[in-house]
């Protein structure tokens, strides 16, 4: 079979051309105009106002001065530190506690609590906070708005985090409970010979072999929380708590869009992708360590 | 199945201290008592909005949040969401289908095309190829969003279907699965035979690899269908015309211009109700041939 094993082919060449294409037009192409964009600033030109004929000069690190002296685009990193040290564990426990109740021996309506625990994953994530939105505010609030306030300066980080919670939960939890089905049940039935308990199972024989798993699902849920933005957006319309800068990507696009000031924008944007970046890597690295330690 | 098999090695472990009582048929109540309320919890909140589309606006701030009203309000609210601004609520129903169809077809055929190649051929640049790709996961797409809306106002091509649709056609992690799908299920033996038989490259890949990698193929459009319709941030930038908002903008747009005036709640609540059911329904229809293990698989290898 050592016949021509290889003929000379250009298909993997032609398969990939398109992704090639779209990846460097739509990806590195924006990400590369960005980091441009951030060392430019605007020049003023002639006339009464100086806008006529404005010119683009190169601004050094003028943006990223501006953004790292800014108080408020530290405060709106913090607003998102919060939701996300609220929101991330969140989801992670609650999704392998749910799908280690799923594979739970004689638990019942198993089939009907996956599915509605599912369901909010095809709800939109605008939707979902018009949705909970109704659910917050005083005068539709079916669970005690009256008495509760969900926009309250300390509460209103747990109101957005639980929706975006509400969104996810039902992903992670068919993910985790997929793999550990995945899992030789054998070990499982030899450890229940030893005497452990259900418990004793779940906690001390599965949840350790899931590891890689919840790796990958806090990694997303981190990418997830770094982009916050669809939830306070949508919320902000109903609430003072709320503002135009409450979170990163909001302040980006207020700058951009509101205060037409691309060039800031475009710094702040680039720093964001540092940092999820470097928060990304950071969480892998972390993670896999205690996955290794808890291997031994 | 399992309890069956099992039901004399957890009586021997009940008899040796275990902590467990009862034999295979009892209920286990822990865990279906948190499932319930794990349920509930994200049940919750539908519920609440299909009843509350059955209530005319005073009935929604008088009458008792879970109980529904039987007074045509269902209706009355169905009519008045459709004829809004000239029926501008189906307008955005089709766009948001024409992103979400269009965008995830063309997704699924670029990242099944470019998983195809890099799992099942080796060429120059292919490893590093492959390596720029993964370590585009890591970058959020969504904050390319306004690099992407500066270009392309840059050049001209903002306020389009094509602004929406196009960047959002390359995933990385799409373009993952299917290469590491192709690796495992396309056996080299057979597109071997089909060699030996003298197809060529193109058919093999059309009628034998193709074929094989259905069901990762089904999974990425699902995985980008979702992720398309539920896509938020880069319409907000794209698009500034009403008349090309998918369903997420034009309810945001609505629950704007509404804010102010709970008058018009229950128009917003009846239109949220009505974006919720038909993906809902495909969603539940469609859960059975998704393959959410490929998603997990993706760790282990």
């Amino acid at each position: 079979m050592k016949v021509r094993r290889r003929r000379h082919t250009l298909l993997p060449q032609a398969l990939l051309l398109p992704a090639v294409a779209l990846f460097l037009l739509f990806t590195v192409a924006p990400g590369g105009y960005a980091i441009y964009l951030s060392f430019m600033k605007q020049k003023a030109g002639g006339g009464l106002f100086g806008t006529d004929n404005p010119t683009t000069v190169f601004a050094g690190l003028e943006n990223y001065r501006a953004a790292f002296g800014d108080a408020e685009f530290w405060h709106s990193i913090g607003r998102m530190l919060l939701v996300a040290v609220v929101g991330v564990p969140a989801t992670i426990i609650l999704s392998t506690t749910f799908a280690l109740c799923l594979d739970a021996k004689r638990a019942r309506l198993v089939g009907f609590s996956r599915l509605a625990i599912f369901l909010p994953y095809a709800v939109p994530g605008v939707v979902a906070t018009l949705l909970w939105g109704f659910m917050y505010l005083p005068a539709t609030s079916p669970i005690g708005g009256n008495t509760v306030n969900y926009f309250g300066s300390h509460m209103v980080f747990f109101s957005v985090a639980n929706v975006a919670v509400w969104g996810v939960l039902g992903f992670n939890m068919v993910v985790i409970y997929t793999s550990l089905r995945g899992l030789p049940r054998e070990l499982f039935q030899a450890a229940e010979l030893d005497g452990a308990s259900e418990l004793q199972i779940a906690l001390r024989v599965k949840l350790p072999m899931l590891a890689p798993t919840l790796t990958l699902v806090t990694v997303f849920s981190l990418i997830g929380a770094l982009q916050l933005f669809n939830e306070p957006t949508t919320l902000k319309p109903v609430t003072n708590a709320i503002s135009s800068t409450w979170v990163p990507l909001m302040r980006v696009y207020t700058d951009a869009f509101v205060d037409n000031d691309i060039y800031r924008g475009a710094a702040a944007s680039f720093l964001l992708i540092v940092l999820t970046v470097a928060a990304t890597v950071a969480a892998n690295t972390v993670l896999r360590l205690v996955a290794r330690r808890s291997e031994r | 199945m399992t309890a069956a098999t099992t039901g004399t090695a957890s009586r021997a472990a009940a008899g040796s201290g275990g902590t467990r009582p009862g034999g295979p048929h009892r209920t286990n109540w822990i865990p279906t008592i948190i499932l319930l309320v794990g349920a509930v919890y994200c049940v919750l909140p539908v519920v609440w909005i299909v009843i509350a589309s059955t209530k005319t606006n005073s009935e929604l701030f008088s009458s008792a949040p879970f109980a529904p009203s039987f007074h045509g309000g269902f209706f009355s609210n169905l009519r008045a969401l459709f004829a809004y601004d000239h029926g501008i609520f189906t307008r955005w129903a089709v766009n948001s289908v024409i992103y979400a169809v269009g965008g995830a077809t063309l997704s699924t055929i670029v990242c099944g095309c470019a998983g195809y190649a890099l799992g099942k051929y080796r060429f120059y640049g292919s490893v590093w190829l492959f390596r720029v790709i993964v370590a585009a996961v890591l970058l959020p797409q969504i904050m390319l969003a306004i690099p992407q809306f500066l270009l392309l106002a840059k050049l001209g091509m903002t306020n389009n279907y094509a602004a929406v649709i196009l960047p959002q056609l390359v995933s990385p992690f799409a373009i993952y699965l299917c290469k590491v799908y192709a690796e495992s299920s396309v056996s080299d033996q057979v597109l071997e035979a089909a060699r030996v038989d003298g197809a060529s490259e193109w058919r093999s890949f059309l009628s034998i690899g193709a074929r094989l990698m259905t069901p990762a193929l089904v999974t990425v459009f699902l995985l980008q269908f979702i992720g398309i319709w539920n896509n938020f941030l880069l319409p907000f930038v794209m698009l500034n015309r009403d008349n090309l908002f998918p369903l997420t903008e034009g309810l945001y747009g609505l629950l704007i211009i509404t804010g102010g005036q709970a008058a018009q709640y229950t128009i917003v609540i009846v239109g949220v109700l009505v974006s919720i059911v038909p993906l809902a329904a495909v969603f539940l229809l469609l859960q059975r041939y998704w393959r959410v293990d490929l998603v997990s698989g993706g760790v282990k290898a």
